[in-house]
């Protein structure tokens, strides 16, 4: 990527400064809570790491069998490892599979490990998480090389296209046609729902409602025929999905281990947009994040949806702030800034008075506030209304913005949005229309600089503003961003800590808790 | 454009006509334009059989403006040309809606005005059916097809109860929460459980609820028959493709009918 001019606003940095101390602020007590607490989904996840897989004849996980069996015998404050890798080490079967067989069928009974017994369990069942952590590491390492071999995407932004036919069989070939006309980036947008299941589905699936699910074995097919598409067309080609809903960790985990290369993963969207308990998915979206860290996942965060929720002039500086706390969380969960995909949206009335300006100067502070991040820049969806001819024209101007803003990663603009899912040729000329915008104006962002004191830097500074006061207000509140949550602060939603889909799934760690995946991950 | 073969020219019928046809630039020109894509490599062939196809449309004569090759297997066609089919607008039937779509913001302002206190809808899937699509498509804030779900709306206050909730517990939380409405999903069904449970749900009303007092009763799924609702003992059933906004401008509309008739 050629080096782009920086800090083109010339914001203060001491605003700058101010806002990143205080999205620490709000963000540090998240994480001691988080750090507090467990979830089922997490245990789950540490069960997948340890390679235990597969589904019951009735669909069900083996590892959610195995964890409600161990939550009824010794609860879920303990975590799974102690109780499972003991009743292993007691020979009551000789893997995790068979285990979990007998488990279910009411044939082991699990007890908290003390002493010795539970030094034992506890190193066994890190050898045996170990074992999946090293082979995340090893599908990194291959990541890395299959782009020196095949070359990276030509350029930035890297183009993101979607698929979504519910089957994952019908999912590939439409991928691949997506990968031969352009794009650099396939993302398999999710069965409709399927973040509200506690379970992840097994197997290749061919149904699914507006999307197609995310599991290991659509994982495994996807990712192996975009490496064919890689080595046919010369570039590695990205594959994203969801890590997102009440199973996060466990489909970060399967991400890691079927080398997926993106991941939607944004800190507060399941509390606000699926009225997910608020301590589930802080707690599951740490470990989630931990895990891509690792796995070398880009992660792309959710701001688009607060803009079509929320007038996308007045809650600007909502996007601002929720991207200060990604950032923050990103961080602190070890990801680094080359990883984090934040999320803005093209998403201004148009007939608002200078809507293109406020876009422009909206995607700048994103630019200027994170130099070194990917940004996901989302296009326009709200005030796409069947007139497909102004829709195209609305995407020229969102891809305008981009080249003229360096976006790292551009999902492509649709001016079918809201009429059909896309045609082969509405991809073809939404495909069009990104080229043509790049190759006409991609280098037109090193003769423009705003006018310092013009109407673009002026806005941006102002949300920028707007985004501290923000901040402030919910640190104002006596337990900071739960109760700004719980009280409304984002969105139009209020979601209370104690509320919200999940919270039986989580539990406060007792003072023997073990988890060897959090434990191997914190270490870095 | 001017292709005027054998132009048989209407009269203009500025006022009570009826008859008309497309108009590109010129009264009666019939001028019309469509694109579409052929799975065949681009040829002169490939031009001639979007003409072809145009003709069959109607459109004669049809030009083929614009082709493009998609990849090696299709091509895209812009066409334009004129179409002689005649419009009768005194023919059109639609079926219409028995309410007016409302914006969120009308259905709050109307909520606000009727009720000056929230409504309030209590929502599940009854029965052993643990799939949320549907009632979380139509409550969840991030709706479906672009509109917004019901949580959205300020004046509405959703309890989603989820999946397999029973029809005394959905009774219970009902009253508990003083309902106005109650939807209820059904998505997979076997044996016509969808009725049964629909059935069993709206006689389950009818029995703890004096009539007058009885929240409006809505299902939702893809297997009901939208002119089933007298039949189940419900108000109103919705289908596949239903969007929160039409919910929405349903709920209200049968509160002001609900209030004009107290």
């Amino acid at each position: 990527m050629t080096t782009r001019p920086r800090t083109k606003l010339d914001l203060d940095p001491a605003t700058v400064k101010e806002a990143r101390a205080l999205a620490r602020k709000t963000g540090r007590p998240i994480v001691t809570l988080a750090k507090k607490h467990t979830t089922v989904a997490v245990e789950r996840a540490t069960l997948r790491l340890a390679g235990l897989q597969g589904a019951d004849p009735d669909g069900t996980p083996w590892v959610n069998r195995l964890m409600d069996v161990v939550r009824a015998d010794t609860g879920l404050e303990h975590g799974v490892a102690l109780p499972v890798w003991d009743a292993l080490r007691r020979g009551e079967a000789d893997d995790l599979s068979t285990l979990a067989q007998k488990a279910s069928a009411g044939s082991v009974t699990f007890r908290l490990p003390e002493g010795r017994d539970a030094d034992r369990a506890r190193r066994a069942s890190r050898a045996q998480v170990a074992k999946g952590i090293k082979r995340i590491d090893a599908r990194r390492v291959e990541r890395e090389r299959l782009i020196k071999r095949h070359g990276d995407a030509p350029r930035k932004p890297w183009i993101y296209l979607i698929v979504a036919t519910g089957d994952i069989y019908e999912d590939i070939p439409q991928a691949q046609q997506a990968a031969r006309e352009g794009a650099d980036i396939i993302a398999v947008i999710r069965s409709t729902g399927q973040s509200l299941l506690d379970y992840v589905p097994e197997g290749a699936t061919r149904e699914g409602f507006a999307g197609t699910y995310a599991t290991q074995e659509n994982f495994r097919l996807m990712r192996a025929a975009l490496d064919e598409s890689s080595r046919e067309l010369g570039r590695y080609v990205r594959l994203t999905n969801y890590a997102s809903g009440l199973c996060m960790p466990e489909i970060a985990a399967l991400a890691g281990l079927e080398r997926l290369d993106m991941m939607l993963n944004d800190s507060m969207y399941g509390i606000l947009f699926r009225d997910i308990n608020p301590v589930r998915t802080f707690v599951d979206q740490r470990f989630s994040r931990q895990v891509h860290a690792r796995a070398g996942i880009i992660i792309n965060t959710g701001e688009d949806n607060y803009l079509t929720t929320a007038d996308a002039v007045d809650a600007a500086h909502t996007v601002t702030t929720s991207q200060l706390l990604n950032e923050y969380f990103a961080k602190e969960a070890g990801l680094e800034d080359w990883q984090l995909g934040l999320g803005h949206a093209f998403e201004i009335d148009p007939d608002v008075p200078d809507s293109f300006r406020l876009e422009l100067a909206h995607a700048m502070l994103a630019r200027d506030l994170f130099p070194n991040a990917p940004l996901k820049w989302m296009p326009p969806t709200r005030h796409m209304t069947g007139d497909i001819f102004k829709g195209y024209l609305l995407d020229g101007f969102f891809n305008l913005v981009g080249a003229l803003t360096g976006q790292g990663i551009l999902l492509v603009g649709m001016m079918t949005e809201a009429v059909v899912t896309p045609w082969l040729s509405d991809r073809d000329l939404a495909l069009q229309n990104v080229r043509y915008v790049m190759n006409a104006a991609g280098n037109l962002h090193q003769d423009f600089r705003p006018e310092p004191d013009g109407f673009i830097a002026n806005r941006a500074r102002q949300v920028l503003g707007e985004s501290v006061d923000l901040m402030h207000q919910i640190l104002d509140h006596e337990h900071g961003l739960l109760d700004a949550i719980a009280d409304g602060t984002f969105g139009l939603m209020k979601r209370p800590a104690d509320a919200g889909r999940g919270l039986d799934g989580v539990a406060e760690k007792s003072g023997a808790y073990y988890n060897p995946a959090s434990e191997i991950l914190e270490e870095r | 454009m001017s292709s005027e073969t054998g132009a048989e020219r209407l009269p203009p019928s500025p006022s009570g006509g009826h008859i008309i046809r497309p108009y590109g630039d010129t009264t009666g020109d019939g001028m019309v334009q469509v694109s579409f894509t052929l799975p065949m490599a681009h040829s002169k062939v490939a031009e001639g059989a979007a003409a072809q196809l145009a003709a069959k449309m109607g459109i004669e004569p049809a030009l083929v403006v614009h082709a493009k090759p998609m990849g090696p297997d299709f091509t895209f066609f812009v066409v334009y040309g004129r179409v002689h089919h005649l419009v009768d607008t005194s023919l059109v039937e639609v079926v219409e809606r028995d309410y007016p779509l409302l914006t969120p913001k009308e259905v709050n302002a109307a909520v606000k005005r009727a009720l000056r206190r929230r409504l309030t809808v209590v929502g599940a899937c009854i029965g052993s059916d643990a799939h949320t699509v549907g009632i979380d498509a139509i409550l969840n804030i991030k709706g479906f097809a672009g509109e917004k779900g019901l949580e959205y709306y300020r004046e509405l206050k959703v309890v989603n109860l989820g999946a397999q909730v029973s029809v005394p517990q959905l009774v219970e939380r009902a009253r508990e929460e003083k309902a106005d409405a109650v939807l209820v999903s059904q998505v997979v069904t076997q044996r016509d459980a969808h009725l049964l449970n629909t059935r069993e749900m709206s006689a389950a009303f009818r029995e703890s609820y004096p009539s007058d007092k009885r929240p409006l009763l809505i299902v939702g799924g893809p297997r009901f028959d939208e002119s089933a609702a007298a039949d189940l003992g419900v108000d109103r059933v919705f289908t596949r493709g239903t969007t929160p906004g039409e919910v929405a401008s349903y709920l209200v509309h049968q509160l002001a009918r609900k209030r004009s008739a107290a």
